[in-house]
């Protein structure tokens, strides 16, 4: 195992805060029964979603660049970010303060009136936690580890758009096969996949759950959800997994809501990839927070002699 | 031949025959009038730049038109009059009142940012759809979008604390659009989650109103923050040649 992703720096954002506490729930399990450390990012600040940008990118930018400058601080040259939003706003802020010289000037003006060093880009690199898990431990180890068997479950693997787009702020993806792909994503089917569960082939692994206005304009954001749950359910999947906190409450909001609204009705699981490993781990249902979801997938899981 | 792709072209510029012949063809049906001439004079010259000036839109002037925006966009596969290659068309000629005509629906676009992984010319049409949406509002063409209410009430959070609360976004952005926090969807989610373990769920909202996150060491952040958004919405103003303190 590589000794730097041991223990690595942890941004969770406040969405894991919030609804998405399952998912800190569960990373954390899994970090802890795998043998992986991590060490939360002192008096870290939101990274302003995809809503800062919209008055102004720059200052998105130096929030995230703020959070950068701590994980420096406290020692560390990786940060983990379980959030696509997250992880997705750490990367453009190194891309741009690479890139743009305005952002590098508001940053340094920011930093400089906030009383806290300026980050340079390069310092300290941003991972997701797919990242993580497959790095720090990978396939052979996972598959050594599971103890509970995903078998017979059969998962569509769900990655959303801000993992993968726009493409220029990964520049570590798209470099061959043991790389990420940034048009068919893997590293959640590689590590569900060693944990013994069926993936199915899913064509819309990247498509786009509506998030940005899941409350502001909830039909069109209904009306995707709906697409891509059916589309799971058509592909043979009882579980959509997810990745992201925002994505994962879009899911389950979104599902209730094509069900009272416009009186369809799927039935698909959505659950964290971190509650599917964590059980195959052997860990309780409990333990990786299945009862925080929003929605309900206890019966399903039972059945399957899970949690 | 009739066109059958109605829904490509506006009603307006299709025409239709019930029973017309032509030199001994029947070309009865609907045919769309885009080869009829016609002139326009009320160009708006200003309107590239103005939309370039706005953060997002800096690179429109790229654009060649191949389309790869739109056939990959993700609210175009939900209503195709959401169409961002012809936006941008629009912008880069000028014509604002063809422009006006879609208004009302450019700000839904979801930040998917499909247009800009197709792009062949890194125009970001992700943000071009983004400044343009600004620009309608700073101009007085629409009025503030709920996600825009939504933005400002999420961003004036941060700026103040540092950290999101999301019942509080949410709660703030349903009295800020008008709509009522008593939706049936939202609230059969919360009987289900309440039902399952109703204590855990009422220790949680008990605890947000008593708890509320915030970033310690905040304040001078908050302040430079603060100073430079003022900045920004005076620059944005400025290249739109509006004067004054914003309708805000
Ligand atoms: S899939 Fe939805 S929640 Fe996830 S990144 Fe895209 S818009 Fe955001
Ligand atoms: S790409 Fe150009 S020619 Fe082709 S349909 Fe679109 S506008 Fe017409
Ligand atoms: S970012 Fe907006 S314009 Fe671009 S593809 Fe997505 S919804 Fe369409
Ligand atoms: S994909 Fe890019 S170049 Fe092509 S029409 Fe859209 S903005 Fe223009």
């Amino acid at each position: 195992m590589p000794d730097d992703l041991k223990k690595v720096a942890y941004y969770p954002g406040c969405a894991l805060e919030g609804t998405g506490h399952a998912y800190n729930r569960s990373t954390k399990a899994v970090g802890k029964e795998l043998g992986l450390e991590l060490v939360e990012l002192k008096d870290w600040n939101c990274c302003g979603a995809m809503e800062v940008k919209n008055i102004d990118p720059k200052i998105q930018t130096y929030l995230s660049a703020r959070n950068l400058s701590i994980a420096e601080d406290m020692g560390f040259d990786k940060v983990m970010a379980p959030c696509n939003g997250c992880y997705h706003n750490l990367k453009k802020a190194e891309y741009d303060l690479k890139n743009d010289a305005g952002s590098k000037e508001v940053n340094a003006r920011l930093s400089g009136k906030a009383g806290h060093k300026t980050y340079e880009p390069g310092a300290v690199e941003t991972i997701h936690a797919l990242d993580w898990i497959k790095q720090a431990v990978g396939e052979e180890e996972l598959e050594k580890r599971v103890k509970n068997s995903l078998k017979g479950i059969k998962v569509a693997n769900y990655y959303g758009c801000m993992y993968t787009r726009p493409r220029h702020i990964f520049p570590e993806k798209d470099k061959g096969p043991a790389s990420e792909s940034t048009s068919k994503p893997h590293f959640m089917d590689d590590i569900l996949g060693a944990a013994g569960a069926e993936n199915v082939d899913f064509p819309l692994k990247t498509a786009c759950c509506g998030g940005a206005h899941s409350l502001s304009d909830s039909d069109t954001s209904t009306k995707l959800v709906l697409n891509i749950l059916e589309a799971a359910e058509a592909c043979g999947a009882d579980v959509v997994a997810t990745e992201c906190p925002t994505c994962h409450t879009g899911l389950e909001m979104h599902q209730m809501r094509a069900e009272k609204v416009l009186g369809r009705k799927t039935n698909v699981k959505i659950l964290y990839f971190t509650q599917l490993l964590g059980m195959a781990l052997g860990l309780s249902a409990k333990t990786v927070g299945v009862q925080e979801n929003m929605s309900d997938s206890r019966a399903f899981l039972k059945e399957k002699g899970l949690g | 031949m009739p066109i059958h792709e109605k829904s490509l072209i506006r009603p307006e510029n299709l025409v239709t025959h019930d029973d017309l012949v032509i030199d001994g063809v029947d070309v009865s049906g609907h045919w769309s009038t885009f080869i009829k001439g016609r002139s326009v004079t009320d160009y708006n010259e200003a309107m590239q730049d103005e939309i370039a000036a706005l953060p997002g839109g800096e690179n429109i002037h790229r654009c060649w038109q191949c389309g790869s925006c739109t056939n990959a966009c993700t609210v175009n596969a939900v209503n195709n009059d959401f169409n961002p290659r012809y936006w941008i068309y629009l912008i880069r000629l000028g014509m604002e009142e063809e422009l006006l005509r879609d208004k009302d629906i450019i700000w839904q676009c979801v930040s998917c940012n499909k247009c800009t992984y197709a792009c062949p010319r890194d125009v970001m049409p992700e943000g071009v759809m983004k400044a343009t949406a600004h620009w309608l509002e700073l101009k007085g063409h629409t009025p503030k979008s709920p996600s825009t209410i939504f933005d400002e009430e999420f961003t004036r959070q941060i700026i103040k604390t540092g950290k999101i609360e999301e019942t509080r976004v949410i709660t703030r952005f349903f009295r800020g659009t008008g709509q009522p926090l008593r939706q049936n969807w939202l609230e059969a989610l919360i009987v289900n989650l309440v039902k399952r373990f109703p204590v855990f769920y009422l220790m949680r909202l008990g605890l947000s109103v008593v708890f509320r996150p915030k970033t310690r060491g905040w304040n001078k952040a908050r302040h430079a923050i603060n100073e430079y958004v003022h900045e920004v919405e005076e620059a944005n103003r400025k290249a739109l040649g509006l004067g004054g303190e914003g309708a805000k």
